[in-house]
């Protein structure tokens, strides 16, 4: 029950929140620019654009404009993209893969070596190589992104030539998925674009299993843990590392809208044709339709993200209150 | 894992040699893909650049400036408002359909329609058919530009653009937004012919079979144009040899691409001017002539290309570069800071004044670094800029407001013509006829109006380079605005690559004739 009420009130602020993201990105489109700049050449006069755009109803107050955006919205069709002639959902939805292979891609990343290196940390505080790792995430931290993609470019691909410079390489369909899991081709072409996107995440992830599972080190039942005599192995992964986890968990969830936040530098610098570099592109060519349907889209994701972590953090840690229940 | 792929990809090739001899591919690189398949929809330097790949034009640019035969094979001036044009025999479009005299019309018709294209071709009545291989292009008034404007003259397939599509629209329609045929489909006489097309990720062009210009010495069978939007991407990808060909070349790059021993650097001389405009209804200080010289001479532009674009733009004096009509020899750039300071003096403002500055920041090449030197280098005759840069989304519509006292605008002639710069930059601006559109510093001479109305309908070249270097001079003398500099053009390739063949001033790569070794 207190899970249906919970569900309940989630969705209806989901709503809302989606209602105000619509209203936000639909107000800022005026400040964005002229779209009628890109899509004619400079020469042609102002009567010309004028009519164009009273013909495209931009012309049309702010809310004549806003009630005809929600009235298609609420069908499903956030209009069409001025660059790319398709609906602004459809072009999304063809980038959309490309943006989650790399997002998966940097996840594992994360999972495959945040995980040893910060217990690796958390066992041995005052060894050299903790340290060294310590450090270096700080560096980590501290470069942007675009900075990391590009000196990765120089080195292994300009350089030693082993990596290809930018873009996705072969996809193969998979069941109507544009996949670039299953080629070599496409698998090569990912590694650069995972390391810089990882790269950002990583050094948080290692300093946060670190330090809590140092703090689980030094709570009572794992004092207990070795009064017994177990062997390390047994303490450090099935007693401490498991209730490392739960605080990982959330955080992970949470911090995958970041990342998605963060495609938007690593696609751009590696021509990767996804959502983040779609973006940017529609930034810059005022397609106006596009980006509020992306800034939609993302905030969806968001919601989603959020709520879902909510739902599995309560599901997993009974202990913690669901919020508004009585 | 990657010297192992080209290896295979080596020998994979070597197999393929066999049987196939002339197989080669281009992978080419540009900041950005073409917009649209239809060569009317957009006038802008990428439609050119894929217009002469589908398509050909009636004549198009040579190299220095003149014209070459191409779907024309010859014309001739019949009188003062006609030229006749000759058509090619036995060209054939890539749908199959014959190309003749009414395709041309068809296509002139069109161009009258687009809203891009119309204004270029107003002073034109009509084009007539003579017969099936001979068309009439007539003027309204007597007309100097005839044949720059036949080289946008691209004929289209008549046949094949002419019904319904599945969306009941005619296939004609030229639309801006929104899915029409002819945006996504092309039939032309050109060498190439879209095989896919995934917009925003790569353009994959195969040479037609049936291409009609047999002496072409080109010799690439696959063009493959992936679209990587930032410029240390773009080098990376040549140098790494993930592609072949790129344009355009960051100016911080183009010495590693020397240096590198596989690739190598392509430059010329650039046609479109960088230029900063003085808001007379803004300023009072700025209607004397002796203020908005002393503000040209105070402009150190050689410095600015020395230091900020590296040599990598030719500094200007007047609006043409050198090549145009009303180019005149002695119109130098004149950077003397003490004689601005002088002339500040004669006009009582040695103290100076405060005005605002705009530019764009992601438009032209450096262009917000140039007027944070421009907006340094005035301060030097205490004239205080406040400078604001942002990006060309927001900055043209604060152009359209004429926003601030001082703006940045670069301008390239559409015509390849002198008259072109001082139609949009320098005339008395006047909404009924267009004129001055892009003049924001309100800089009104009915005696450069006068010569550039009077150079339209001028048929002696001779005599109409006369005018349009007099127009020049004045402008010059009357400082009616501040010339920075042309922009050059750069292409970077791999070596064996014969792009230094095909690329011109007009920066759009004749691919069809290029040669691979």
């Amino acid at each position: 029950m207190d899970y249906l009420y919970f569900a309940i009130k989630r969705l209806l602020q989901a709503v809302l929140v989606m209602l105000v993201i619509s209203l936000i990105g639909f107000s800022i489109q005026d400040n964005l620019g002229d779209p009628l700049r890109e899509l004619v050449g400079q020469s042609v006069s102002e009567n010309e654009r004028e009519a164009m755009r009273d013909r495209m109803g931009l012309n049309d107050p702010f809310l004549t404009q806003y009630g005809r955006f929600m009235y298609k919205a609420v069908q499903g069709d956030l209009g069409n993209s001025y660059f790319f002639k398709k609906p602004a959902l459809e072009v999304i939805a063809a980038k959309f893969p490309a943006t989650l292979e790399l997002v998966i891609g940097a996840t594992l990343l994360i999972i495959f070596f945040a995980v040893p290196l910060g217990v690796y940390c958390a066992i041995n505080p005052k060894g050299w190589f903790s340290k060294f790792i310590m450090a270096f995430s700080i560096v980590g931290i501290s470069v942007p992104v675009f900075l990391t993609a590009i000196f990765l470019i120089y080195v292994f691909a300009v350089e030693l030539g082993w990596m290809p410079s930018f873009g996705r390489g072969d996809t193969s369909d998979l069941l109507g998925w544009n996949s670039g899991f299953l080629t070599v081709d496409g698998l090569v072409h990912l590694v650069l674009p995972s390391i810089s996107l990882a790269s950002i995440m990583m050094p948080l992830f290692i300093r946060l299993i670190r330090s809590e599972m140092m703090e689980i080190l030094e709570m009572d039942y794992i004092k207990f843990a070795w009064a017994k005599g177990l062997v390390p192995v047994r303490v450090w992964f099935l007693h401490a590392f498991k209730n490392t986890l739960l605080p990982v968990i959330t955080v992970g969830g949470v911090q995958v809208g970041t990342m998605l936040a963060y495609t938007i530098l690593t696609e751009s610098v590696f021509q990767w044709p996804g959502m983040g570099f779609l973006f940017l592109e529609a930034v810059n060519r005022v397609d106006t339709p596009l980006i509020i349907a992306y800034i939609i889209v993302v905030g969806l994701i968001f919601v989603v993200t959020n709520t879902f972590v909510d739902l599995l953090y309560t599901w997993v840690n009974p202990t913690v209150k669901l919020v508004g229940s009585r | 894992m990657r010297k192992f792929l080209t290896v295979a990809a080596a020998a994979a090739l070597c197999f393929g040699l066999s049987t196939t001899l002339q197989a080669k591919t281009l992978k080419l690189a540009y900041d950005a893909d073409p917009v649209s398949l239809d060569p009317h929809e957009q006038l802008s330097g990428g439609t050119l650049q894929l217009s002469h790949m589908l398509f050909d034009p009636l004549v198009r640019w040579t190299k220095d400036l003149g014209f070459e035969p191409r779907l024309a094979e010859s014309w001739t001036r019949i009188d003062d408002k006609t030229m006749r044009f000759n058509l090619r025999k036995g060209v054939k479009f890539h749908s199959g359909n014959s190309m003749t005299s009414l395709d041309l019309v068809w296509t002139f018709d069109r161009l009258k329609k687009s809203p891009d294209f119309k204004g270029l071709f107003a002073p034109f009545e009509a084009m007539n058919v003579i017969d099936k291989n001979t068309v009439d292009l007539v003027t309204i008034e007597p007309y100097p530009l005839v044949l720059h404007q036949a080289t946008y003259i691209f004929a289209m397939d008549s046949k094949f653009y002419t019904g319904f599509d599945k969306n009941n629209k005619s296939k004609s329609a030229i639309v801006k937004h929104g899915d029409a045929f002819a945006s996504s489909n092309a039939s032309g006489t050109g060498p190439y012919t879209v095989m896919s097309r995934e917009q925003g990720v790569k353009v994959v062009f195969n040479r037609s079979a049936s291409y009609w210009d047999k002496k072409s010495p080109g010799n690439v069978s696959e063009i493959v144009l992936t679209p990587i939007k930032e410029g240390p991407t773009r080098v990376a990808a040549l140098l790494s040899g993930d592609v072949d060909f790129i344009a355009p070349v960051p100016p911080s790059d183009m010495p590693r691409i020397k240096k590198n021993k596989n690739t190598k650097l392509v430059t010329m001389g650039g046609t479109r001017i960088i230029t900063l405009q003085l808001n007379q209804n803004r300023v009072k200080e700025f209607k004397d002539v002796r203020v908005r010289q002393a503000i040209v001479h105070a402009i150190n532009n050689k410095g600015i290309v020395k230091k900020i674009m590296k040599g990598f733009a030719t500094a200007a004096g007047q609006q043409g570069p050198k090549g145009y009509a009303g180019y005149k020899d002695g119109l130098k750039p004149r950077f003397n800071l003490k004689k601005a300071k002088r002339l500040m003096k004669e006009a009582g403002l040695e103290k100076g004044f405060t005005v605002t500055m705009m530019a764009p920041n992601n438009r032209y090449v450096n262009d917000a670094k140039i007027a944070e030197a421009a907006a340094s280098m005035l301060s030097k005759i205490n004239i205080t800029v406040e400078l604001k840069t942002m990006p060309k989304a927001q900055y043209w519509p604060a152009f359209d407001e004429r926003a601030a006292d001082i703006m940045m605008i670069g301008w390239h002639s559409d015509t390849e013509d002198s008259a072109n710069f001082s139609e949009f930059l320098t005339m008395t601006p006047n909404t009924e006829t267009g004129y001055g559109q892009y003049n924001s510093g309100n800089f009104a001479n009915s005696k450069v109006d006068g010569l550039i109305l009077k150079s339209q309908s001028m048929t002696d070249p001779v005599e109409r380079s006369k005018v349009l270097q007099e127009v020049e001079q004045i402008l010059y003398d009357e400082a009616a605005f501040i010339p920075l500099h042309w922009q050059n053009l750069a292409w970077a390739a791999r070596k064996g690559i014969g792009v230094e063949k095909v690329v011109n001033v007009m920066n759009f790569p004749y691919l069809g004739d290029l040669v691979i070794k």
